[in-house]
């Protein structure tokens, strides 16, 4: 790459767009933003070095709002569209941004390849648990006994657990954030971007117009008490038995990312049995 | 009954009214209130069957369809993006052959974004075997429902009919809607005869979807076009029979002060109702105007429209939609139902109302007088986009602040 390897860094400031964000008072995805661009500024990465690419909701409008490149794309296909990027451009720090509904639902898919492929980028869900811009429908990381217009009694489903699935699909960094706390979150995003391959953040983002209840979100996140593991079993224990309000890093793996800038076969045997593991 | 219900509002009464079975959904805007509003009802148990939450339209669709193979009567609703994320199962189970009503709420496809309602979403579903009901008036929304079960489940046609109303325009707004009584909905749509299709209990069948070279596949294929053609006839007599029943004409083809008329809009949807307030003004100021709507689009009733515009000078067909690289789909659907025939107008075309964009009187007056210079010239005008130059100047002025934006120092270096 030309660009200066010391590149000056910029205030976090420099990072956000004049477009005002046109979410609720007190929506939690203000803080999240707040949190990108304090993080790409302490990664003294330049806007046009970074994509932020979302699908459609409330959250995805976020690349709007920063002065990075941006895409906002289809209902549920960020990570398509991100994945398609890095691959062509792995110069570039990629990160994807959406909501639970964007990503578990018509993104579910997306979700779970994403995670199997490892590709180098980061994605940040921002969970409310309820598709917000649509006024207020259940989505996948509802509680099965959450009433609502679209569910009377409850949809009586279980929940979708992201962080479990993410490492049975062999996502390389999985954590938990909440938006209660944007300079914690903007270090675990920093870490993310850093962690090769892919990185998973679930940010805890209160939807204060259809879940009002979440406000005691704040109240209830604490710090993971465990420090962060390489190891998959170990990582698959804790989150079973997670609370859902453990915030800091809760796996952080030794798998390749997918590799875009020379062959994918492996040369030695070595690499070859690296492949094997999870 | 009498109520002053939104659009959203009347297509869950025609489900309602249909008693349907079950409703798979998925939230999407402006669709979303069709399904809180059935919830509601099937919580509250004034409707008896189940709704149930997917996890996308393309599930739903499926869901739909699989739900009534096994003969219940099945309702769902999407719009826009979510219809065209369900394609490729519209087209799938059109070859199922099971009937069901999917009420589709128009908005404008992506890119850009827009919320606000045309016709290409409800278009790009034009040739997947869905039969087509498009209304102007939240009471033709209700009592398309009904029709379109009616159409959809007749033994000769079996195939899944969408009911399309303008998102917005319809979907939001209040109309006088005139409810009819359930007992005379239900002797107007009886339970559902599934007869020959649908799975029944201790008797175990596959309803595996078989791999056919081309000669079945036509046949299969050819099939179920045949089914559709034979629905026009079919629709005329459930029509006449709602009329009879009901006291509302809903035809095939709805003609507005058209008998006489020199020059004609023709045009779907909401924004038709526009045109006949224009085509009122036209006439107090002596010009023959009038208005063609086709409510059947699929099938396309040809001869009902050869026979409407029989004799009239010009033709104005505004489309709310564009077919990127050819022009407005109405357009051309009509010149090839109109040509080689006696007597055929001179056909001009319009696009209009793209992404929720107004169609204002000023422009169905600027449509008349075009179409009497045509008429004049006996020459059709090129095809254009109904745009003002107010609309292009602040068009420009938000791209030069983009290009002013897009320079800010010291970010792109």
């Amino acid at each position: 790459m030309n660009a200066p390897a010391q590149a000056a860094q910029l205030t976090p400031q420099k990072f956000k767009s004049d477009v005002k964000p046109v979410w609720c008072p007190g929506c939690g995805d203000y803080t999240v933003l707040s949190s990108i661009t304090k993080a790409l500024a302490a990664l003294a990465v330049r806007p046009e070095n970074v994509a932020v690419v979302s699908g459609i909701g409330c959250s995805s409008r976020i690349p709007a709002y920063t002065t990075c490149y941006g895409f906002h794309g289809v209902h549920g296909r960020a990570l398509a569209a991100a994945t398609g990027l890095k691959v062509a451009r792995p110069d570039l720090t990629v990160i994807a941004a959406g909501g639970d509904g964007d990503g578990y639902s018509i993104g579910g898919n997306h979700f779970l390849h994403a995670c199997r492929r490892n590709v180098d980028l980061t994605y940040i869900v921002m969970d409310n648990r309820v598709y917000g811009m649509t006024k207020g429908q259940p989505s996948p990381t509802t509680e099965p006994d959450w009433d609502s217009k679209l569910s009377p009694q409850g949809t009586g489903l279980r929940e979708f657990h992201p962080l479990v699935i993410a490492l049975a699909s062999g996502a390389n960094f999985i954590a938990r954030a909440t938006s209660s706390d944007p300079n914690g979150t903007a270090e675990l995003i920093v870490q993310a971007v850093r962690h090769p391959g892919f990185s998973f953040i679930e940010v805890l983002s209160p939807c204060v117009t259809f879940r009002p209840e979440q406000r005691t979100w704040k109240d209830r996140v604490h710090p993971a008490p465990v420090a962060p593991t390489d190891d998959p079993g170990r990582a698959a224990r804790r989150l079973m038995t997670d609370d859902g309000f453990n915030i800091g890093v809760l796996y952080a793996g030794h798998r390749k990312p997918y590799r875009t800038e020379q062959s994918a076969t492996p040369s030695s045997v070595a690499e070859l049995e690296a492949e094997f593991i999870l | 009954m009498r109520r002053l219900l939104t659009g959203n509002a009347a297509a869950a009464w025609g489900a309602r009214l249909a008693r349907a079975d079950y409703v798979p959904a998925f939230p999407i805007t402006p669709q979303t209130e069709i399904i809180e509003l059935l919830a509601q009802w099937f919580g509250a148990g004034e409707m008896r069957g189940r709704l149930v939450m997917l996890e996308s339209e393309h599930s739903m669709v499926t869901a739909a369809a699989a739900a009534a193979a096994t003969g219940v009567r099945v309702f769902t609703a999407t719009s826009s993006q979510g219809l065209l994320y369900a394609m490729e199962m519209l087209y799938t189970v059109t070859g199922w052959r099971v009937p069901f009503v999917l009420v589709n709420v128009s908005r404008g496809l992506a890119s850009p974004i827009t919320l606000e309602s045309d016709h290409n979403d409800v278009l790009a579903a034009r040739d997947s075997g869905f039969l087509q009901m498009h209304c102007a008036t939240c009471q033709e929304i209700v009592d398309s429902v009904l029709l379109a079960y009616r159409l959809a489940e007749e033994p000769a046609v079996r195939l899944p009919a969408i009911v399309n109303l303008d998102g917005f325009h319809l979907s939001f707004t209040r109309e006088p809607v005139e409810l009819p009584p359930a007992e005379a909905a239900a002797e107007f749509l009886p339970p559902f005869e599934a007869r020959g299709i649908g799975f029944r209990a201790s008797r175990p069948s596959s309803q595996a979807v078989a791999v056919l070279g081309g000669s079945p596949y036509s046949y299969f294929r050819y099939e179920t076009h045949l089914a559709a053609q034979h629905a026009l006839e079919v629709y005329d007599g459930v029509a006449a029979e709602f009329a009879q029943r009901f006291g509302r004409r809903h035809d095939a083809v709805e003609c507005y002060r058209s008998d006489d008329a020199e020059i004609v809009f023709f045009m779907i949807g909401a924004f038709a109702t526009k045109a006949m307030d224009a085509v009122d003004r036209l006439r107090d100021a002596g010009v023959r105007a009038g208005l063609v709507r086709p409510r059947l689009l699929r099938p396309y009733p040809v001869a009902a429209l050869r026979r409407a515009l029989a004799g009239r000078r010009a033709v104005a067909v505004i489309d709310q939609n564009l077919s990127v690289g050819k022009g407005g789909v109405l357009h051309g659907e009509l010149a090839s139902a109109l040509y080689g025939q006696a007597e055929a107008p001179l056909l001009a075309s319009y696009v209009g109302g793209l992404g929720g964009r107004d169609i204002a009187p000023e422009e169905f007056f600027q449509i008349a007088r075009e179409l009497g210079e045509a008429i004049a010239a006996r020459q059709a005008p090129p095809p254009r986009l109904l745009y003002t130059a107010g609309e292009l100047r602040q068009m420009r002025n938000l791209q030069a602040i983009a290009a002013a934006e897009r320079s800010v120092p010291g970010v792109a270096a």
